[in-house]
């Protein structure tokens, strides 16, 4: 039997952790002689009380949701990727190219083939640490870690030396030509009489995230690729007696992962800033880890964690600007967040578990 | 008479519902070599692991040198003067000889006095026992039969008077396992006083004063080396339990369905593990391949059902079949019509976070029946689910169970159910009654003697006895990589296959 009932895994566990991680929050704000009441309050309204503020939570959200996406896909079959930050920033490199050399008649297609070329260029980030992984066993750990390094120098040089317009002191590239341009949900949402989501990021590529999710589930749960991904996942020798490839499964699921992650250059890069700068996923490949973690590798999970951070993240922004609690308290909240979801799992799974069993004895 | 060096007083010992050590009492006299024998399983190492304070004996005391000692941790059994040598050794690899010997016994917190002093012990000891080793080679620059040395060293270095050895052959060449008795000789000389566990006959009756037999976590005889024999010892190691019968007609071998010539198989750290075999297995015909675990039957199986490269030549109905690369893996070997009931069915058979109606499909998820369109056809799935839960009595008869929710025999009916029911022309079958219930043993040998009656080839591997007896038409017996032998279940008995499976040679028996 299993020590405990699901619905306990999937909401109670995230809920304790969560519940943990703002109580210790609570407290280190108030040894800065703050009030972490009003701390919250600020953070809400900030994050969730007008559209403008909704506005910056879902444009978080959706680069949260594909790099979550991509690092669940990569635990499915027991592979951690850590590379997402790098994956991301090839994904962007992808979305110019493609926006700037190519004249597009239209946004949709070219959102289209930003998309193409996000998951090709973000993959193929991707493909050379699987590779490794796979035939000689380097681990993916450490050469993805190792290529967010090689990514952002990468993207240093191109932005410096090749991309960047004639003149500029910038190190980045030029505007996306207006054609290319996706519809803010400004536009898409905004009435005559009434303007809503005025000057938020939050572009259409929130759909395309809300869509891979789908997708993801899709390819996790009912086709045959995530079936053998996670048998993969669950068993390696298994696999082996299915005749199941590890070295095809390692391959592909980091092919997928990176593609993922590579697709979020489509909401920060095309759909945000309009042009590629540097460090222009601003740890996004990181959260995404948390975001898998709390979110158990499940889509919806990913999708509810990654509204979650979203909230933190444009909630942060808003204390560190109303308040005199410094920025620096800010990523210490996060981090306490990502602690307790992620690392410290176990802390809370394993009394719950106990207790669980306890419940369970005292019923028979 | 002398007051043994050891003396176990009815040692009980159960994990769970299983038995280990059943009531044993055993007692070893001061600077002789004792030797305890007994099948895989038959709770030997238990045994010493408890002497060596790793688990505590639900019941009984140990005595040293006549007095009661409590051995709560490995601490406690070097402290009393016991040193182990495992069958694994417990070796850093990049250390040298003399830090491996010194490693949880230095003096200080600074390693060099520690190491001089060492370097002069370790020198009066290989003069005391003729054990030369370099000390400042590194364990992974020497032989196996020189890292058991240092084992044995170690021990030596801790002031052991009492030497337990797990197995220790089971790593070395012959000449190595010759040079290995000559120093547990020279160690006895000294007055030392020596256990050897094994599973090989021959072993025992050169090199013991005495002998203890275990069989089934009991202790079935202490004897004088001798005054025994091989053949009485390998009655004693595999028992005479009545045989669980399995009804069956005589069989009608037809056409040779698998021919295996001179196959060979390495694992992965370079090791021959099958040594040139050969073996045709015919239609209607169940051919059982019995030894003890370890002698290469697992990785015959694994090559026939692709989860590893061999090389030589296997046919299948005289089709030649890959051995490495492409075409050699599990879905080639399931679309050649092998099916695999595999030895591990909790790390190999079964995913076993996965509901039973996916691993009804594991291995032949690829199959056009289960898939519609770009997705799998769960509805398919469970309905095929369904229809073997049925047919197979699993209980629970619940799909949506996962596998680690059923019982060891209900996880194997899921698996044989899935392997029979593809009709295959070849069926592979690991010891297909490992940790399951009677009731359930049964049913399953049923099932494969039913497949064997219409006509299909059954290649068996059990370390069970009984079961080889009971299922086989044609036995097998597995030494060291290489068939010792094939005899006929009515024209053999458990004594001589048991001397086979000891590598006790034809003529010797």
């Amino acid at each position: 039997m299993d020590k405990m009932p699901k619905w306990a895994d999937v909401v109670l566990i995230p809920l304790i952790s969560l519940i943990l991680a703002a109580i210790l929050s609570a407290l280190v704000i108030l040894a800065i002689g703050e009030n972490p009441v009003e701390a919250v309050n600020l953070m809400v309204t900030g994050a969730l009380g007008s559209t403008y503020g909704w506005g910056y939570t879902l444009y978080y959200a959706t680069n949260f949701m594909f790099t979550g996406l991509a690092v669940a896909v990569a635990f499915h079959a027991r592979l951690f990727n850590i590379g997402g930050e790098g994956q991301a920033m090839l994904g962007g490199l992808g979305v110019a190219i493609v926006c700037l050399y190519i004249p597009w008649p239209h946004w949709s297609i070219a959102l289209l083939a930003a998309c193409a070329a996000s998951m090709l260029f973000g993959a193929a980030w991707a493909a050379i640490p699987a590779y490794l992984q796979a035939k000689r066993g380097s681990h993916i750990v450490i050469t993805t870690i190792m290529f967010n390094f090689i990514a952002a120098a990468f993207l240093n040089y191109m932005l410096v030396n090749v991309m960047r317009p004639q003149g500029s002191q910038d190190p980045a590239t030029a505007r996306f030509p207006e054609a290319v341009h996706l519809p803010t949900f400004q536009s898409m949402f905004s009435t005559a009489e009434n303007a809503v989501f005025k000057g938020a990021p939050a572009n259409i590529s929130f759909f395309v995230a809300i869509l891979a999710c789908f997708v993801v589930w899709a390819l996790i749960w009912r086709t045959r690729l995530g079936y053998e991904i996670r048998a993969y996942g669950h068993s390696e020798t298994g696999a082996v007696y299915a005749g199941i490839s590890p070295v095809r499964i390692t391959i592909v699921a980091m092919l997928i992962s990176g593609a993922l992650a590579g697709l979020m250059a489509t909401n920060n890069v095309m759909g945000e800033a309009e042009r590629l700068v540097l460090n222009s996923t601003e740890g996004a490949g990181f959260i995404g880890i948390a975001v898998a973690l709390m979110g158990r590798s499940h889509p919806f999970g990913v999708f509810v964690a990654a509204l979650l951070f979203g909230f933190l993240y444009q909630g942060g922004a808003e204390l560190a600007l109303w308040t005199s609690i410094p920025r620096e308290l800010i990523v210490v909240i996060q981090a306490l967040v990502i602690l307790f979801t992620g690392a410290l799992d176990n802390m809370v799974r394993m009394p719950l578990e106990k207790l669980f069993l306890g419940l369970r004895k005292g019923a028979e | 008479m002398t007051v043994p060096a050891i003396e176990l007083k009815g040692i009980s010992k159960a994990f769970g519902p299983v038995q280990a050590n059943k009531d044993i009492s055993i007692s070893v006299a001061p600077g002789t070599i004792h030797g305890i024998i007994g099948e895989n399983g038959a709770g030997k190492s238990t045994l010493m692991s408890i002497l060596y304070g790793f688990y505590k004996a639900d019941k009984g005391e140990i005595c040293i040198n006549g007095t009661k000692t409590d051995i709560p941790d490995s601490q406690a059994a070097i402290a009393a003067g016991i040193g182990m040598v495992f069958q694994h050794f417990k070796l850093v690899e990049n250390f040298t000889v003399l830090e491996n010997i010194v490693l949880g016994a230095e003096d200080g917190g600074l390693l060099a006095p520690s190491l001089s002093k060492a370097r002069k012990e370790l020198k009066e000891l290989e003069e005391e026992y003729e054990l030369f080793v370099d000390p400042d080679k590194r364990i992974d620059e020497i032989g196996v039969g020189m890292q058991q040395r240092v084992e044995i060293l170690k021990a030596l270095y801790r002031q052991a008077e009492i030497l337990i050895l797990d197995e220790p052959t089971g790593v070395l060449t012959p000449a190595e396992a010759d040079q290995l008795f000559r120093i547990l000789d020279r160690l006895r000389a000294e007055g030392k006083t020596i256990i050897v566990i094994t599973h090989k006959l021959r072993e025992i009756i050169e090199n013991t004063d005495t002998v203890s037999v275990m069989r089934r976590g009991q202790m079935t005889a202490t004897v004088k080396t001798a005054e025994t024999s091989p053949e009485e010892l390998a009655e004693l190691m595999v028992g005479r339990k009545v045989l669980l019968q399995v009804d069956k007609v005589s069989a009608k071998p037809g056409k040779p369905i698998l021919e295996v010539e001179n196959l060979r198989v390495f694992d992965q750290a370079g090791v021959e593990r099958v040594k040139g075999i050969d073996l045709t297995v015919r239609a209607g015909e169940i051919v059982g391949i019995a030894g003890v675990a370890g002698n290469g039957q697992s990785e015959l199986l694994e090559v026939l059902g692709g989860m590893r490269p061999g090389q030589g030549s296997i046919k299948l109905n005289g089709e030649p079949l890959a051995l490495s690369g492409h075409g050699s893996d599990g879905q080639a070997r399931r679309a050649q019509h092998i099916a695999h009931v595999p030895e591990d069915r909790q790390r190999e058979g079964l995913i076993m976070d996965f509901h039973a109606w996916e691993n009804v499909a594991f291995g032949y998820h690829r199959d056009p029946a289960y898939q519609r369109g770009l997705f799998m056809d769960n509805a398919a799935l469970r309905a095929d689910t369904e229809r073997k839960i049925e047919k197979f009595d699993v209980r629970p008869p619940n799909g949506w169970l996962t596998a680690k929710s059923f019982s060891g025999g209900n996880q194997q009916k899921i698996v044989v159910a899935r392997e029979i029911e593809r009709n295959p022309d070849l069926l592979l079958v690991g010891q297909p009654t490992r940790g399951v219930d009677i009731g359930a043993i049964e049913f399953i040998h049923k099932q494969i003697v039913a497949l064997r009656d219409q006509g299909k080839a059954i290649l068996l591997v059990s370390v069970e006895l009984e079961e080889i007896f009971s299922l086989s038409d044609r036995i097998a017996v597995m030494f060291d990589g290489h068939i010792m032998g094939e005899r006929l279940p009515h024209e053999t008995d458990e004594k001589e296959l048991g001397l086979l499976m000891a590598g006790v040679a034809e003529e010797a028996a």
